[in-house]
């Protein structure tokens, strides 16, 4: 009963997407206002459905409701509560539904937050967001409904995947979508924009928080996948440029860029075309993301065609969202008059060659993805593109964009002193030469790496400069300095965060990929191994059980010098239900490196397959998109992303803020 | 600077990028790009040694033998057509099991396949695409029971 109320609800709100993807367009057209006005009450009407509709599915699961094929397939009444909430969205189904959720929240926000907007522009917005519901909801009802039930119902479920049985697994998906479908927002702004033929600074002063909130779930949702990789495949990795990572990367780089040029077009009202086109290049890598994972096209090509409704509506799909969007601004686009002018370099400049430098590596990482699709459908040949192409390609265009971002934000508007700009980097050379110098003297190499940390460190040195620089630090009194730092805008705030993430992040990654040390050996109990100056021995092997599993745990003792460092335990879980392993490796950071232990198979004659890791930099990966994602959501929370917030306080923010710096 | 010499410079900029990334990606292509093969397609070929080349299939029921030093495992993969050796030495992904899929990348070795790395799949339904066409090809594909 439950699950068919659940299902007619989401009829309700496919019935009332099909009125807000309609009325108010006709209705802005015509200049109908009681037209557009139906867009707020739809959009609130189909939040309450999809949302009982959610409920309504996640009863099941919790109750185990086993009657629901979805239910069935995933979930297991011996799973703990928390993962029966997760293994809603675990699966196909139970992760559309979720999508078109978060679809629906954003629509709320819209029509709650969006008070002051022009109503025709409003209502534009609203009806777009609708229509990609009503594609969506189609897709659920029509190929992947989560209710269809099963008769007779089975006695137990078959459970959900072990690997997702994670605290970090169970979080990636959501805050994933809330980026993905984030970007949809920026995307129906700029489609209603291109049918409106006007882009002025308010359009992208609404683009752009929408687009930094997006962009902020993206990377914490990208990062949460990529440290439960790390820590729960065994394999002391974090990033395999697997064709599903990269699903999720190329919205980001999207969004990054997105996030970058709609500063331009918000400051100096120039750029707006491409700012339109980032907009809707994002949301199609989104959509395509979502589907390429969720469908198992890239992963395997047969539910692809053992489903050939599902794939045929994914690729109609994608046509028309991608197709008529781009068709659209094709027609359009040449209508939107670009305001500002500027030299080449300058603030603006610098903003293009980063929009440059991040789709071109997009474009890398797209093709290095779809080459195998594509080839495989041409010729047959089967190819796989691994890390290697990657590493030689994609990490050589950001290079450029790493060091000019330390410049970036120390250049003028319109026209920038190029010599003044080299002066205030000052501090980033030295910083730069003293790493350089430093990493020869103490590591020797790979070059690569030190070329990789001299780069992060020039990039840390450069944020500091900027920073130094907007405060005034030691030219003006230190109290004054403090009190420009406490009027600074947060968005300013926010970029010198989001980019010393990055110097962060980069080091962390070079660190990792060079100077890893591994070790796969078999261990007897009592057996030690030396591993990058610590001497792990294995103490134990006991086994005990999980609440759905059996655990074999190795204890390991580490020593450095004699001297006890740690006790670590790296565990082996069997899952009763699917006979399936999962490692969970022990890790301990000092913070600048981690030691890592985990354990493999028992060998025949006893003892047991043992990996032990000593990976340097690694918690800075996380660390570094941490405070990347901190800065996204300081910047998001700058007063001044809110349209019509009180002219006033505007006013005296910028009168407070160096004109030549404006964030 | 006029607005067209501006829009000039960008699109120059622009396919400047283009242009690097094009022969980036070649040269990144022509070192990297792996070759996947069945069992059965790599009866028909030579294979140098220094090739780096996929392959992929079922483990083999009951082929699975570990060596005294419990690292190096040998097992045979099979398009259930034709069968090809391999063997390993390193600790095996967690749901490597017997019957199950699997890709392998490395060199052919003297008939022996030297694998460098193992590749399992990731999820129950997870069958590694190669896998089943190489499957479907040597017409053993058994169906839907995979995909669900």
């Amino acid at each position: 009963m439950i699950a068919e109320i659940g299902h007619f609800a989401l009829i309700l709100a496919l019935a009332l997407a099909v009125v807000q993807g309609t009325l108010p367009l006709i209705g802005a057209w015509r200049r109908n206002d009681s037209w557009m006005a139906v867009s707020r009450p739809t959009v609130a009407g189909q939040f309450v459905f999809v949302s009982l509709s959610l409920g309504c599915l996640m009863y099941a699961y919790v109750a185990s409701d086993f009657s629901l094929a979805n239910v069935a397939a995933n979930s297991h009444s011996d799973k703990p509560l928390p993962y029966k909430f997760s293994g809603l969205w675990g699966n196909h189904e139970g992760s559309m539904l979720l999508w078109v959720w978060i679809l629906a929240l954003y629509g709320v926000a819209i029509a709650g937050l969006g008070g002051n907007l022009p109503p025709p522009l409003r209502a534009r917005v609203l009806a777009i967001q609708g229509l990609v519901g009503v594609g969506f909801i189609v897709f659920l009802l029509a190929t992947s409904n989560p209710f269809l039930r099963l008769d007779p119902a089975p006695l137990n479920g078959n459970g959900l995947n072990p690997l997702l049985q994670d605290p970090g697994l169970a979080f990636h998906p959501p805050l994933l979508y809330f980026g993905y479908v984030g970007l949809s927002v920026a995307f129906s702004f700029a489609v209603a924009a291109l049918i409106e033929g006007k882009v002025d600074p308010a359009w992208a002063r609404w683009v752009r928080p929408w687009s930094l909130l997006s962009w902020s779930a993206l990377t914490a949702g990208i990062v949460l996948g990529s440290w439960w990789a790390y820590y729960e495949l065994g394999w002391g990795g974090f990033w395999f440029w697997d064709p599903v990572e990269n699903a999720s990367f190329m919205p980001w780089l999207m969004a990054t860029a997105l996030l970058h040029s709609a500063i331009v077009a918000e400051k100096r009202d120039a750029l707006k075309n491409w700012t339109v086109l980032l907009a809707i290049l994002g949301f199609s890598l989104s959509l395509m993301g979502t589907f390429l994972v969720r469908s198992g096209m890239l992963t395997s090509v047969h539910s692809f065609a053992a489903d050939p409704e599902r794939g045929v509506f994914i690729l109609g799909f994608l046509v028309v969202v991608i197709g008529g969007s781009l068709t659209l601004y094709a027609w359009r686009a040449p209508s939107l008059r670009s305001g500002g002018r500027f030299r080449p370099v300058s603030r603006e400049g610098a903003l293009v060659v980063n929009n440059l430098l991040l789709v071109t590596g997009c474009a890398t990482v797209f093709i290095g993805t779809l080459y195998p699709l594509i080839l495989d459908a041409i010729s047959g040949d089967k190819v796989s593109v691994g890390p290697p192409f990657f590493e030689s390609s994609f990490v050589w265009i950001m290079a450029p964009l790493f060091i000019l971002t330390a410049a970036g934000p120390l250049l003028a508007w319109k026209r920038a002193d190029l010599a003044g700009v080299m002066q205030r980097l000052a501090l980033a050379f030295v910083a730069a030469a003293a790493a350089a110098i430093l990493l020869v003297a103490l590591r020797g190499g790979p070059w690569g790496a030190i070329l990789g940390l001299t780069i992060a460190a020039w990039l840390i040195g450069g944020v500091a400069a900027e920073f130094i620089e907007r405060l005034r630090l030691f030219r003006v009194p230190l109290g004054d300095s403090l009190r420009r730092a406490l009027v600074l805008p947060r968005s300013a705030w926010g970029m010198s965060l989001a980019h010393a993430g990055v110097a962060i992040l980069i080091a962390g990654t070079v660190g990792a990929t060079n100077w890893q040390t591994e070790r796969v050996q078999v261990m007897q109990v009592g057996e030690s191994a030396e591993v990058a100056g610590y001497d792990f021995t294995l103490v134990s092997l006991g086994e005990s059980q999980g609440p759905n599993y059996n655990i074999l745990r190795g204890e390991f003792r580490v020593q450095q010098d004699g001297e006890l460092i740690d006790t670590l335990h790296a565990d082996k879980r069997k899952y009763w239900v699917q006979g399936m392993d999962t490692s969970e490796a022990a890790i301990r950071t000092s913070w600048i490196a981690d030691i890592y232990v985990a354990i493999g198979d028992p060998a025949p004659a006893g003892g047991i397959a043992v990996r032990i890791y000593y990976n340097p930099l690694v918690p800075w990966i996380w660390i570094g998109a941490l405070v990347m994602v901190l800065g996204g959501l300081v910047s998001f929370s700058d007063r001044r992303h809110r349209v019509g917030a009180p002219s006033r306080a505007r006013r005296k923010i910028q009168a407070a803020r160096p004109a030549e710096n404006e964030a | 600077m006029k607005r067209k010499h501006r829009r000039l410079l960008f699109v120059g900029l622009g396919m400047a990028a283009l242009g690097i990334a094009a022969a980036l990606i070649l040269l990144a292509f022509d070192d990297n790009l792996v070759f996947f093969f069945s069992p059965t397609e790599m009866q028909a070929r030579e294979f140098s040694p220094d090739q780096r080349l996929r392959i992929g299939g079922l483990v083999e029921e009951g082929s699975v033998v570990r060596d005294g030093d419990g690292l190096t495992v040998r097992f045979n993969i099979t398009d259930t057509a034709n069968v090809v050796a391999v063997t390993y030495s390193g600790v095996l992904p967690d749901l490597f099991d017997e019957g199950q899929g699997v890709v392998a990348e490395g060199h052919m070795l003297g008939g022996t396949f030297e694998a460098a790395e193992i590749l399992a799949k990731h999820d129950e339904n997870y069958m590694p695409r190669e896998v089943a066409d190489a499957l479907k090809e040597s017409g053993q594909w058994q169906g839907d029971e995979a995909d669900k």
